[in-house]
Parts: C-alpha cells; sequence; structure tokens
C-alpha cells in the first residue's frame, strides 16, 4: 500500500521518515547510522526540486495525505542534510549533553 | 585596519567611560548568594516579556509562566471584554496553583470560561473576580469581592506581552523600554505569526547564555564547521567586526552585517541551502508584506548596505533579533537557579503560503537549533570552569562591549536595592 505519492515511489523505502513532529524527526536522525542518514539524503534530496513543483500545487493548508506525508518526509531531510553535508556524524560535534525541544510548530 | 568604521572614541566600548575597559570577574554568576540578590533585585522589579498577544486569540484564552527567579506562576488571560490581564496563579482559598494540568510546575494553556482550582472548586471570572464558593454559607461573613486573583501588572508593546511582579512600580513599560521601543515602533511584528518555539534546559547562569548571543565575536570559530571550509577559512581569517553597538539606559544593541541572504556565491552555501533558498539567516526572499521596505529607525542604525541583523537585549532576560530578509526571533533566559536557566528560543515568520516557503522556515529552524546546540553546551563549559575559580579576571574586547554592559546594569539594579532595603533598617535602628 503505497503511503507516497505515486510520482515519488522510490521514496517508499524511506517512508518511515514521514514524521509528523521535528522531535520524532530529530531522534530518527541521532539514532540512524551515517550509512542509513547517506542512502536517505542521496535517494531523496535528487527529488526535492521536483517534490516542491508537486506540493506547490497544493493548497498547504488542505494537503492530501500523501502530499502531507510526502512533506513530513522532506522535512526530515532537511534535518539529516546537516549529518550528511556537514557534521558526517549524526550529532552535532561537541553539543554533547545539549539537547533542546521544539514546543510549538506549525500545524502542517 | 577595521573594515567598518568605529565612533570618534576609538572604540565602541570608550563611547561609555563608565564601563571600562579592564578586565571583568564573572563573580555575579558563580554565586549563589549574587543570584539570591538578583531574584529580589532584577526578576520581582523589572519588566519581563512573557508572550505575545497571538497566544491568546479569544475570550477566554489563557497561558500560564512559571517565573521561578521571581518565586511565582501567573496566568495570562484574555477577559470577555477583550482586555489581557495578569494573575499570581493562586488560589484564594488555601493557596493551591489555580491553573495547572497533571504536572504543577509546567506551564500550560487553553480557553476556558472560568478558572476552576482543583482542590475546593473555588471558581474565578477570567477578569480574577471570585464568582463561585463551594458551600459558601460554611464560612465566616465571607465577601467574594474581597477574593478575587492577586493581580500582577501588564502591560504591552508591539503586541509583546510584559508583567513586571513589584506592585509598587510606577514605571510604564514605554518608559522602560526607552529609545530602543520607541523606534522600532511600527515594524510588522503581527503579520509574523507562523511560530517555531523551541526550550533548553541549560546549566548555567542566565546572563552568561545572552552573553554568547549578544557577541558575534565567538561566530567564525565555534560554528566554524557550519560554513563550507573556503568560507570558513575566510571568516576565521577576517574576524567578526559589527557594524554599530549602542547602549540605551539597561538596554543595548548590536547591529550586523549579513552576507547570506543571498549569498554572493552559491559555491559559499550547502546544497540544500542552495536549492531551498534559505538557511541561518533565514528564507533568501522577502515575505510579500508590507512595512519591510520602510524600517523603523531602531533598524539598521548605521544605514548600511550590508545590514543582516539587529540584536536588541531588553534588560533583563529578553533579547529581539529582526533579520534583513523579513522574519524575527526571540530569546528569552528565565533563571531556575544560579547555575541553571530555561532557554527560550522562538522564531515567527510571515506564515507560508505553499510547501516551498513552508520548507525554508523548516531549513531556518532546522539551523537555528544546530546552532545553538553548539552555544548551549559550550556554557556548561564555561560555567563549570568559571566555578572552580582558577582564574578570576577575564579581558573583554571592543565587541563584546554588550557583555560588559549586561553584568554592570545586573550589578548596579542589585547595588540599587542593597541600597534601598538597607535604608529602613539605618533608620529604625537611629530612632
Amino acid at each position: 500500500m503505497p503511503t507516497l505519492p505515486t510520482e515519488f515511489g522510490e521514496l517508499e523505502l524511506f517512508a518511515d521518515w514521514s514524521l509528523e513532529t521535528e522531535a520524532e524527526r530529530y531522534a530518527k536522525r541521532l539514532s540512524s547510522t551515517m550509512d542509513e542518514l547517506q542512502s536517505f539524503y542521496d535517494t531523496a534530496f535528487p527529488r526535492l526540486e521536483e517534490a516542491i513543483e508537486y506540493l506547490n500545487k497544493f493548497d498547504l493548508n488542505a494537503l492530501p495525505p500523501d502530499a502531507t506525508r510526502l512533506l513530513w518526509l522532506l522535512y526530515s531531510l532537511v534535518n539529516a542534510s546537516f549529518p550528511v553535508e556537514v557534521w558526517r556524524q549524526p550529532r552535532v560535534p561537541d553539543s554533547g549533553a545539549a539537547s533542546m525541544d521544539m514546543l510549538i510548530e506549525p500545524a502542517v | 585596519m577595521p573594515h567598518f568604521a568605529k565612533p570618534a572614541e576609538g572604540s565602541w566600548t570608550e563611547q561609555y567611560p563608565e564601563l571600562g575597559t579592564g578586565p571583568v570577574s564573572y563573580e555575579d554568576s558563580i554565586s549563589p548568594e549574587h543570584y539570591e540578590l538578583e531574584r529580589k533585585a532584577i526578576f520581582s522589579r523589572t519588566w519581563l516579556n512573557v508572550g505575545r498577544v497571538e497566544q491568546l486569540p479569544r475570550a477566554g484564552s489563557y497561558f500560564t509562566k512559571e517565573i521561578a527567579a521571581a518565586g511565582t506562576s501567573i496566568i495570562v488571560v484574555k477577559g470577555t471584554d477583550g482586555e489581557v490581564r495578569a494573575f499570581h496563579n493562586i488560589c484564594r482559598h488555601r493557596g493551591n496553583k489555580l491553573v495547572w494540568n497533571d504536572f504543577p510546575g509546567e506551564e500550560t494553556s487553553g480557553t476556558c470560561r472560568q478558572f476552576t482550582c482543583k482542590y475546593h472548586g473555588w471558581r474565578y471570572g477570567t477578569d480574577g473576580e471570585l464568582t463561585f464558593v463551594q458551600q459558601e454559607s460554611e464560612f465566616f461573613n465571607l465577601d467574594k469581592g474581597d477574593y478575587g486573583l492577586a493581580s500582577v501588572k501588564l502591560q504591552t508593546w508591539q503586541g509583546f506581552i510584559f508583567v513586571n511582579l513589584n506592585p509598587e512600580n510606577t514605571t510604564s513599560l514605554d518608559e522602560y523600554l526607552g529609545e530602543f521601543g520607541a523606534e522600532l515602533a511600527g515594524y510588522p511584528f503581527d503579520k509574523m505569526t507562523e511560530v517555531y518555539k523551541y526550550r533548553a534546559n541549560v546549566g548555567s547562569n542566565w546572563k552568561l547564555f545572552i552573553d554568547a548571543f549578544a557577541e558575534f565575536y565567538h561566530a567564525p570559530i565555534l560554528h566554524a564547521k557550519q560554513a563550507t571550509a573556503d568560507e570558513s577559512r575566510k571568516l576565521s581569517e577576517v574576524g567578526f567586526e559589527a557594524l554599530a553597538y549602542k547602549i540605551n539606559g539597561p538596554h543595548s544593541m548590536v547591529s550586523s552585517w549579513g552576507g547570506m541572504s543571498p549569498p554572493k556565491d552559491l559555491d559559499m552555501v550547502k546544497p540544500i541551502e542552495r536549492i531551498l533558498r534559505s538557511g541561518l539567516f533565514g528564507p533568501w526572499d522577502h515575505p510579500d508584506i508590507e512595512g519591510l521596505d520602510n524600517l523603523p529607525p531602531a533598524l539598521n542604525p548605521a544605514q548600511h548596505k550590508a545590514w543582516g541583523i539587529d540584536s536588541f537585549v531588553f534588560f533583563p532576560n529578553f533579547m529581539l533579533l529582526v533579520w534583513e530578509p523579513g522574519w524575527y526571533l526571540t530569546y528569552h533566559y528565565w533563571p531556575t537557579s544560579y547555575n541553571t536557566h530555561i532557554f527560550e528560543g522562538t522564531l515567527y515568520f510571515v506564515p507560508a503560503k505553499n510547501a516551498e516557503e513552508r520548507l525554508r522556515q523548516e531549513l531556518a529552524a532546522v539551523t537555528f537549533k544546530e546552532y545553538a546546540l553548539q552555544d548551549g553546551n559550550t556554557l556548561e563549559a564555561t560555567q563549570t570552569m568559571l566555578e572552580s575559580r582558577a582564574v578570576t579576571l577575564f579581558p573583554l574586547n571592543d565587541q563584546e562591549i554588550l557583555l560588559r554592559h549586561l553584568h554592570t546594569t545586573a550589578r548596579e539594579h542589585v547595588a540599587d536595592y542593597e541600597k534601598s532595603a538597607a535604608t529602613p533598617v539605618k533608620i529604625s535602628a537611629a530612632s
């Protein structure tokens, strides 16, 4: 049963990155290996522009469920871009015991 | 050779001789006794920002705010008459905390017609009046008019809600916010209602985190890895110089350039930033609203074309950062002990019109956290070593003028408080 728009079928392998909150996305990033992050990034990043074009056709506040899940997956890509593009590790270097929780974020 | 002009006095700091230029002590950030004085001298007496009017969209909307430094919790509520009021969060019957869910120490928010105490069911209107007493006839000559909620002074500025816990305070909020408050008026804060709010428990004195965000001298070094390698090398060679610093009474500001929105060269930024056109400085393209072309006079005081961001420190614990691309950020530092505090960082954008704009905001919000985590962890390391007192005096450079001013201002408040608290004792001893 596909969970994402059919045009983005190859992202189904990474459908578990379709997470609604920043807390869930950040937790998944921290519990992933660099190989997992890299493979998610390598698949999703090349589709980013097309996905934006696809999503822009909808009213942001009335997205169909599969488009919403695609958008959540792109939020995860944004989060995972830091380990892949910058840190070469899941955690922010030198952030040690520091943590920061998102209490409020937009509904969509 | 400076890249940006300094004032005629030769330095930003020497414009204000009272600040001095010598090494400073951070004893005010590591002493439990000093913190106890700050609680009374600062957090129980100055105007504190507790939120924005958009948090109270309709009659009966409320939120609570824990102000441990002043030893209280307050309720902020919009009444049926549309007026926003603040009350101490305490039932007049037996002192139970009136509004809370599950955990008494956690903040909450919602909408209600009245507040009902969980203990014995006393009820209060959103205007604070006591409206119902369980088994009222069992009491002795109880006049409900005498037992309304204890009110807290509240005023708003540009949609920001402030409270003052000193019942004898006579300084209006506008007067307190001074020149910066007056000259920021008119910025379209009310259009920027898309909110991303972070909270962190930080193991340092509250002033030390303000210190970290009130200077950008650290940015090219601590955050070096956040830029591409070439860019990072250039940034650390050049270092940081502000466009301007200003001090007004207890408040201060730093104005900075911001070459990243958009960057001169796309190779300066990360691949995802190139695609989304966003990053630490926010979405590169201005939102389509009025009020950004004609900025109020407090912003970009140097009138520099490379202007990127202004950071205002409103004493004691509220920072307001206005970014050139058209969004703003607030920081709050709520002390919980001499060496711990709760940090809140809140990003405000014009609501996204489509997925692309929303993703740009997401990137800005995620980038903010990556930076702030580095800042936060450094602080715990600083606090621990300052507490060793192995070294007690530390130099500050001209780009760190706001730190000098913050600590001086905080110490002055404590000294003034001690003086005023000491006076009546002397009089009674003499009589």
